[in-house]
């Protein structure tokens, strides 16, 4: 799967699509296939405010735990409810219907990979 | 060589085929000054005169049978069907590892289902776990539950009336995780004192935890406590030592609690002098992802055919560690078992009959003190109990000792635990005492009291 | 389903249920029936529950007989769980722990009428304290992870007596998920020690942790869980002692090495010692266990009450401990294990203690010399009594640890353990016990060759495998996306 160029993303491995002030906040390709079925998300309250690289919560496989890390500091205005009914969006559409939450947040993220350079990064991971 | 263990000729092929002289070379990384010579132990000896030995300690203890036993005080003794202990001694079911394999551990994990079904069922709750180790840490995990769920709380309040054992255990987990416990008096009455309940509250109270019937054996006003634990935004926790009185009592379930926990012993478990007996927790279906312990869940396998399988062990420590629900790993699994098949056999029927007829045959012990006219009285005369009542008296231990002179194990004198506790005798009478087993007691305590 | 013998499709005791069966009869009442209502108010009364079951005692008896028989066990065959130390259970123990006089006593009765109970309890401290050569020994704990609780919560309590209040514990990646947890709810923080490239302890990076003052105690597993001695353990123990620090041992492998070393001379300050692992109480499907833990002369303050004491010929329960942690459970521990635990011990005695050891150690060593050509060995040191491989030279097949396991289960035997330790991946930790003979472990070399075998010509088989369990591969996934966690009457 080809990573979205408008996209921007982490070395935690989130996605970060910006609307205006608001940015959209998923996992990415490669996270969801480490991860596996995921079972369960826990998500964080709406109006809960994050920094960067701040833990926002929990993605669940079956036998696997992992956090989700805000890309972005920003407060929390949505989260995306169908994924307590269906997990497995994660897995089946994880750049888009799968995605967690949505902060409105103050900066870009000028930290952040584009998508060439996570796909540089993920290739330099897996020679590890 | 001994009878456990392989012999010299599979030690001779193995040693060769690993091409070491002997068995201590595989033993080189360890140095020598970590070494120890023969260890200070008998020699091995014959199954014959283990026993020996085994039964010599068995006969310096006072067994509760040979008496008319009214001893309860959070071990109870009632009927124990020859069935459950028959079955749990297949090799099969006490042999067997935790069910990691699902596909060989199918006995062990359908039975895991059953008794949270049957914890479910007597507690009136969405959720059971697959057991904890006894009631006193069912009750620290219930509050530790509660101080996941609301961290800014440090406080969790108490009725006095919790089990002196349940609230030692307490206290020695509440410290180190920075909670304080408030024990709320006992009223005149023997239950909760509702001011003083109201008073204990307050914003930083994460859990109320309130025991029923309580340690004095009175049944505590459960609505009334859940519904102030309520108001005050807590954790509404009804912790239970004798557990067959849910055969008849309403459970904490059905008056909004949060969890409904704490010891199941009473089902035919033997009392082996405090262990292993058997912690329960049951809690909402909202706080599924705070519940300690194992899970065992429903599912398929690749044929479309029903089997079980633990499940959200993401909670659990072997994967969340640090932060896991419990540190909980080996739990109570085949004491577990054994209470499933009690339960069964008791049934619908049973588990009625075995609440009735203890509370019918403590009610009469309670007539029959109060008939006594002297000597020792009922502490808390107008209050309802279950099974279990005390009775003042200002020389326990002495009373007690006249009794089992005659026979009786007369009950637990309240002077064996720390605490403002009155002075008297935890009397409980259950379906195995006979009519003739009651006279006795009150003959005795007639004449000796 | 017709074509399913009665074993394949035992259904749940709730589904067996016919309306007026009963399972057992109680004795006649010979009080006068007292009605629940004339006394307790009613709206604290409930009937009677309707979805109990109603079968009878046959019923009963071929439901759970018929449930037995879908379970693996060690009475079955060899259950070579790394870590868990699966061993023969002896009858005799489980005969003796029924002993009336020892099973039904309660624990409140005065102590003079407990006299055998404690003394066996002060035997089974005396010969841990002989195997270990640890000051003393509490045998309250319930299980391991009880008895690291205890044992972290008895340090805490130490420095606390010194005034300190240091929140840090180290604990090697290696280690089981227990450890974190229980240091955890110690009140502690964790700070996960990477192991060496050997898998062993780093003793560098201690020493840099060491230097920040916080540090109360290293928990390790002794030998590791990769079944290695681990070579600074003295030198460990005298580094955190110079700091002010305490050594806890997890005692899971003590089997390893029981009289050959002592923790005592290590250094350890305290450890837990399953006794459902290295003195071979049942496992029991998950439990119970016991977890005693043994310390060392500066933790012997903080020992939870009460403890057993003996006093000229006669035994006592103390709880004369000011600087006690308290309670960590109701009662003395799990009674009737200790029961157990002790009759293994003396059945073994001396040599046959040091025997049970050599034997798994041999064992291990065994099974890893026999399959070193076909898995891959994920750390090469010496092995005590475990030994862990991994999926690494199936994996170009596409074959990962969870399909030799399953394959496994279709040549009769349980597999290794799988999911640990967490620095090996794919592993597959193989700890074959000291119970067995050179044909048992023949058989399952043998098995695990054949499997090796098909992994390259037919991967196939073991993506399919189990086929001949009573339940194929489960749905894991809908398992815990769609939790169903008890029976309800169909509506």
């Amino acid at each position: 799967m080809a990573y979205p160029k408008e996209f921007r993303y982490s070395r935690t491995h989130e996605w970060v699509k910006m609307d205006g002030d608001v940015a959209t906040i998923g996992i990415t390709q490669f996270a969801q296939e480490q991860l596996g079925d995921v079972v369960f998300v826990e998500a964080p309250a709406v109006g809960k405010k994050l920094g960067a690289g701040d833990s926002s919560g929990n993605i669940e496989s079956v036998k696997a735990v992992s956090e989700i890390f805000a890309p972005i500091a920003g407060e929390v205005v949505e989260v995306n409810a169908e994924l307590q009914a269906h997990p497995e969006l994660i897995n089946q559409d994880p750049h888009g219907r799968g995605w967690l939450m949505r902060l409105k947040v103050a900066g870009a993220g000028e930290e952040l990979l584009d998508a060439a350079a996570y796909e540089a990064f993920l290739a330099e991971e897996g020679a590890h | 060589m001994h009878r456990y263990h392989a012999g010299e000729r599979d030690r001779l092929a193995m040693l060769e085929s690993i091409g070491a002289a002997s068995v201590d070379e595989l033993f080189a990384t360890i140095p020598p000054e970590v070494r120890c010579g023969p260890l200070d132990l008998p020699p091995a000896r014959s199954e014959e005169e283990v026993r020996r030995e085994f039964w010599s300690y068995a006969t310096k203890n006072a067994e509760p049978e040979c008496f008319a036993s009214f001893l309860g005080a959070g071990v109870y003794r009632h009927v124990v069907p020859s069935v459950a202990d028959a079955l749990i001694q297949r090799g099969e079911f006490f042999t067997a590892y935790t069910p990691y394999q699902p596909e060989v551990s199918q006995g062990t994990l359908q039975a895991i289902f059953e008794f949270q079904t049957y914890v479910c069922q007597l507690t009136e709750l969405d959720v059971a776990n697959a057991s904890l180790y006894d009631g006193a840490t069912a009750v620290v995990e219930a509050v530790l539950m509660a101080q996941r769920m609301l961290p800014a709380r440090g406080r969790v309040v108490v009725a006095g009336a919790l089990h002196p054992e349940f609230r030692a255990v307490l206290d020695t987990y509440a410290a180190p995780m920075g909670m304080s416990v408030t024990a709320v008096a006992t009223g005149a009455d023997g239950r909760v004192d509702a001011a003083g309940l109201a008073a204990a509250l307050g914003p930083d109270v994460c859990a109320v935890v309130v025991q029923s019937p309580n340690f004095l054996g009175v049944i505590e006003d459960l609505p009334a406590i859940g519904a102030a634990a309520k108001s005050a935004g807590a954790l509404a926790i009804h912790a239970v030592a004798e557990a067959t009185s849910l055969g008849i009592l309403a459970p904490g379930g059905r008056f909004g609690f949060d969890v409904v926990c704490g010891e199941l012993q009473a089902f035919g478990i033997p009392p082996s002098f405090g262990g292993p007996h058997l912690g329960f927790f049951a809690t909402r279906q909202d706080n599924l992802r705070q519940l300690p312990g194992r899970l065992c869940g429903q599912t398929v396998d690749t044929q479309g055919r029903r089997a079980f399988v633990l499940t959200l062990s993401t909670r659990e420590q072997h994967i969340r560690r640090g932060r896991a629900t419990s540190n909980i790993c080996t739990n109570h699994g085949l004491i577990a078992l054994f209470a499933t098949i009690v339960l069964s056999l008791l049934g619908k029927r049973g588990v009625r009959e075995v609440a009735t007829a203890s509370h019918s045959t403590a009610e009469y012990l309670k007539a029959g003190v109060r008939s006594l006219g002297s000597g020792v009285r009922l502490a808390f005369p107008d209050t309802p109990t279950y099974n279990e009542f005390l009775l003042l008296h200002d020389d326990p231990d002495g009373l007690l000792a006249r009794l089992q002179s005659e026979g009786v194990l007369g009950g637990v004198s309240t002077t064996a635990f720390p605490g403002a506790l009155p002075r008297g005798i935890l009397v409980a009478a259950t379906e195995k005492n006979s009519r003739q087993e009651c006279d006795r007691l009150l003959d005795a305590l007639r004449r000796l009291s | 389903m017709s074509e399913k013998s009665l074993r394949e499709r035992e259904s749940l005791i709730f589904e067996r249920s016919s309306g007026g069966r009963v399972g057992y009869q109680l004795p006649a009442l010979e009080v006068p029936a007292a009605d629940p209502a004339a006394t307790i108010p009613s709206g604290l009364l409930r009937g009677e529950i309707d979805d109990l079951p109603e079968v009878s005692e046959v019923d009963v008896v071929r439901h759970f007989t018929r449930l037995s028989k879908w379970n693996y066990s060690v009475d079955e065959g060899l259950y070579p769980l790394g870590s868990c130390t699966m061993k023969y259970n002896p009858r005799i123990n489980e005969e003796l722990a029924r002993l009336p006089g020892l099973a039904q006593v309660h624990p409140l009765q005065p102590v003079d009428q407990v006299q055998g109970a404690l003394a066996l309890m002060w035997q089974l401290e005396q010969a841990l304290i002989a195997v270990t050569g640890m000051a003393r020994v509490t045998l309250q704990p319930a299980a391991g992870a009880h008895g690291e609780l205890a044992g972290m919560l008895m340090i805490r309590k130490a420095l606390e007596a010194r005034g300190e209040r240091r929140k840090t514990v180290l604990i090697p990646d290696s280690a089981h998920g227990t450890n974190p947890a229980s240091a955890v709810f110690a009140g502690f923080d964790v700070v996960e020690v990477a192991s060496t490239a050997e898998g062993t302890l780093d003793l560098p990076a201690v020493a840099r942790h060491l230097e920040g003052g916080d540090v109360a105690a290293l928990m390790i597993t002794v030998p590791n869980t990769l079944g290695v001695f681990e070579p600074d353990i003295v030198r460990a123990a005298a580094m955190l002692h110079d700091r002010g620090g305490y050594l806890y041992m997890d005692g899971a492998n003590l089997n390893a090495f029981v009289g050959v070393a002592q923790p005592g001379k290590m250094g350890v300050d305290a450890l837990h010692i399953n006794l459902h692992k290295t003195f071979s109480t049942p496992h029991g499907g998950g439990g119970p266990g016991a977890g005693p833990v043994a310390v060392s002369a500066a933790l012997v303050p903080h020992l939870p009450v009460p403890t057993v004491e003996r006093v000229g010929d006669r035994f006592e329960l103390s709880s004369d401990r000011p600087g006690t942690i308290g309670k960590v459970r109701g009662f003395y521990g799990n009674f009737g294990m200790l029961v157990r635990a002790l009759a293994y011990i003396r059945s073994l005695g001396r040599d046959g203690l040091r025997r049970m050891a050599d034997g798994a150690v041999l064992n291990a060593n065994y099974v890893r010399k026999a399959l070193e050509a076909d898995y891959h060995l994920a750390y090469t040191g010496p092995s005590l009594h475990e030994v862990v491989f991994d999926d690494t030279a199936q994996a170009a097949a596409g074959i990962k640890n969870v399909d030799i396991a399953k394959r496994l289960l279709d040549y009769g035997f349980h597999p290794p353990t799988m999911s640990f330790p967490l620095i090996v991946h794919g592993a597959l930790m193989i700890e074959p016990g000291e119970s067995d003979g050179v044909e048992e472990l023949d058989a399952f070399i043998s098995a695990m060759k054949a499997i090796a075998r098909e992994a390259r010509e037919d991967p196939a088989l073991l993506k399919g495998a189990p086929t001949t369990t009573p339940v194929s591969r489960l749905d894991e996934v809908r398992a815990a996306r769609q939790p169903v966690l008890r029976w309800r009457r169909a509506p």
